[in-house]
């Protein structure tokens, strides 16, 4: 895995008077994966964001992007990416077909506009005025005129934040179709279903700084590595045959439900054996793991909600 | 990027016509105020007699003309305030787009307006000032886009600094209007205290004024050398000055 990463930021700060938004952050982007900054609002995401593509300019620290600086290149890296910005608008009376256009006209080489508004299935508000457009149809419209260019790399700000679970399922396709056609996404969401449904990497960002990278499974595993099997059975000595397991924590029981807690991926595959060898009966069988939610509340100590 | 200033300007031409609100505001007001005081002052503005109080004794036409400027003065103020609050600057500014093509379309669209408004003045005002009657349209058409120009970039230094949308019109309303009272259109400057004729000189629409009110009774370009070059000077500072503060987000 020595392939040149489409994004290389090595400890940016950037401050806005005495604030610090960032600090010390680093991380590298990979290409054709969907990489997800996340934390709560506030944390730095849309700051760390802009001044990877340029939109701001960084106190110290470096940032590469496709191998350009992203001030010094501006208009050079504006070519091969695609943007889509936090809580931005288009003249409230401008068509879809208008905005498609021109920003179509705005790049040297790009797809064709008329396709794009049909894949991303606004055919039909095709000469709508942006201000009549719902919420989501919004997000697609700027979803595309993020790859009227067919970029390489595409930044998604708060894609889908004020948008119904609906209209976000919709949205997650799409990105995922981003990704097929063998594109790099960057995205910052504070949504962790988001992250956890979409993201193949994720850094975890709180008050200005990273707090942790990798998959996933990999931040689960390593910082919630608790599981919890949750059986409903009427055999009176299965608490204390689970009891017997090592890696297991602690067995309660409430009616006939024994909620069993332990650590490690292989404490589910131990309590199957477990039921195996005694052949005990079980009625429910089922297994809660914790997730990136989980994972943010034990690096933060917060909700990210909160 | 010269493909992407057409599109722009063409495309803000449209958006802007699609409100009504805006293109009533812009281009009615000024032709409708033009042809009251035109119906109520009569077709012989000048000479002025005795009995006609000062202070409509005014160039109506010249009046009328800057009434178009400010009105575009202030439509460019608000656009922009409600751009950049609507982040569509910030949207715009992330393409390839280069920061002063945004705002040149902005420009060429207001420029436009000026030259419709004050081709729709005249036109309705035809009964009450014979203005073919020698007054040179080209030449007085160029000065007012002119001036405009000159008059947009201190827009722009407005538009930098207005902290919301809802302040843009009221604000800018309240530094142009002014401008034009002691800009000599109703009272000569020289006839103003010292401290309001050392403000009139200052500003651009003094200039603006004599440069519209010499053109429009027949003066050549070559007399007005020091009105051009005092508003160009002032369009290259104002310009630089917004080019300093103005603030995309």
């Amino acid at each position: 895995m020595t392939r040149q990463p489409v994004i290389h930021v090595a400890s940016v700060r950037k401050t806005y008077g005495r604030t610090v938004a960032v600090d010390e952050v680093s991380f590298d982007v990979q290409p054709g994966e969907i990489f997800g900054l996340i934390g709560p609002n506030g944390a730095g995401k849309t700051t760390t964001m802009e001044c990877v593509d340029g939109l701001r300019t960084p106190d110290r620290g470096l940032i590469s992007v496709l191998g350009l600086d992203p001030r010094r290149h501006r208009y050079a890296l504006q070519e091969r990416i695609g943007v889509q910005l936090q809580a931005a608008q288009l003249q409230k009376r401008i068509k879809v077909c208008e905005a498609v256009g021109l920003w179509s006209s705005l790049y040297r080489q790009p797809v064709d506009g008329d396709r794009l508004i049909e894949q991303l299935g606004l055919g039909d508000k095709r000469n709508a005025w942006f201000m009549t457009l719902s919420g989501g149809q919004k997000q697609r419209l700027f979803i595309a005129l993020a790859l009227i260019n067919d970029p390489e790399l595409v930044f998604l700000d708060e894609l889908t934040t004020g948008l119904d679970p609906q209209a976000r399922r919709a949205i997650w396709d799409l990105v995922r179709g981003i990704r097929q056609r063998g594109k790099t996404v960057f995205l910052t969401t504070h949504l962790m279903e988001e992250a956890e449904r979409l993201c193949d990497r994720v850094a975890i960002i709180d008050h200005g700084r990273i707090v942790d990278i990798g998959t996933p499974a990999e931040l689960v595993q390593r910082h919630c590595p608790e599981r919890t099997v949750i059986i409903v059975s009427e055999d009176s000595t299965a608490a204390e045959r689970f009891r017997a397991i090592p890696q297991v924590r602690s067995v309660s029981r409430e009616g006939l439900q024994l909620t069993i807690r332990g650590r490690g991926s292989d404490l589910v595959t131990y309590v199957i054996q477990c039921l195996a060898e005694h052949r005990m009966q079980v009625i429910d069988f089922r297994t809660e793991l914790p997730t990136l939610e989980d994972v943010f509340l034990k690096l933060t100590g917060h909700m990210i909600r909160d | 990027m010269l493909r992407g200033l057409w599109k722009l300007t063409w495309l803000e031409i449209k958006i802007f016509v699609r409100e009504p609100m805006g293109v009533i505001g812009t281009v009615g007001i000024p032709v409708l105020i033009f042809v009251v005081l035109g119906r109520v002052l009569g077709s012989r503005v000048r000479p002025v007699s005795p009995d006609v109080p000062r202070v409509v004794s005014v160039d109506i036409p010249i009046l009328a003309s800057l009434l178009i400027t400010a009105s575009t003065v202030l439509s460019l103020v608000t656009i922009i305030a409600i751009y950049r609050e609507g982040g569509i600057l910030r949207r715009l500014r992330a393409t390839p787009l280069r920061p002063y093509t945004i705002l040149t379309a902005h420009v060429l669209v207001k420029l436009l307006f000026t030259a419709v408004t004050l081709a729709a003045m005249l036109l309705a005002g035809r009964r009450y000032y014979s203005v073919d009657a020698g007054v040179p349209l080209v030449s007085f058409t160029m000065a007012l886009l002119f001036s405009t120009v000159s008059i947009l970039s201190l827009g722009f230094l407005i538009a930098s600094i207005v902290p919301t949308a809802r302040f843009a019109q009221p604000l800018g309303a309240l530094i142009l209007y002014p401008m034009l009272g002691v800009s000599g259109l109703f009272v000569p400057v020289a006839s103003l205290p010292p401290m309001l004729q050392a403000v009139a000189r200052a500003l651009p629409l003094t200039y603006a004024v004599s440069l519209l009110r010499g053109i429009w009774h027949g003066d050549g370009w070559s007399a007005h050398v020091a009105d051009v070059t005092v508003l160009s000077l002032m369009f290259l500072a104002l310009t630089a000055v917004s080019a300093k503060v103005f603030r995309w987000e």
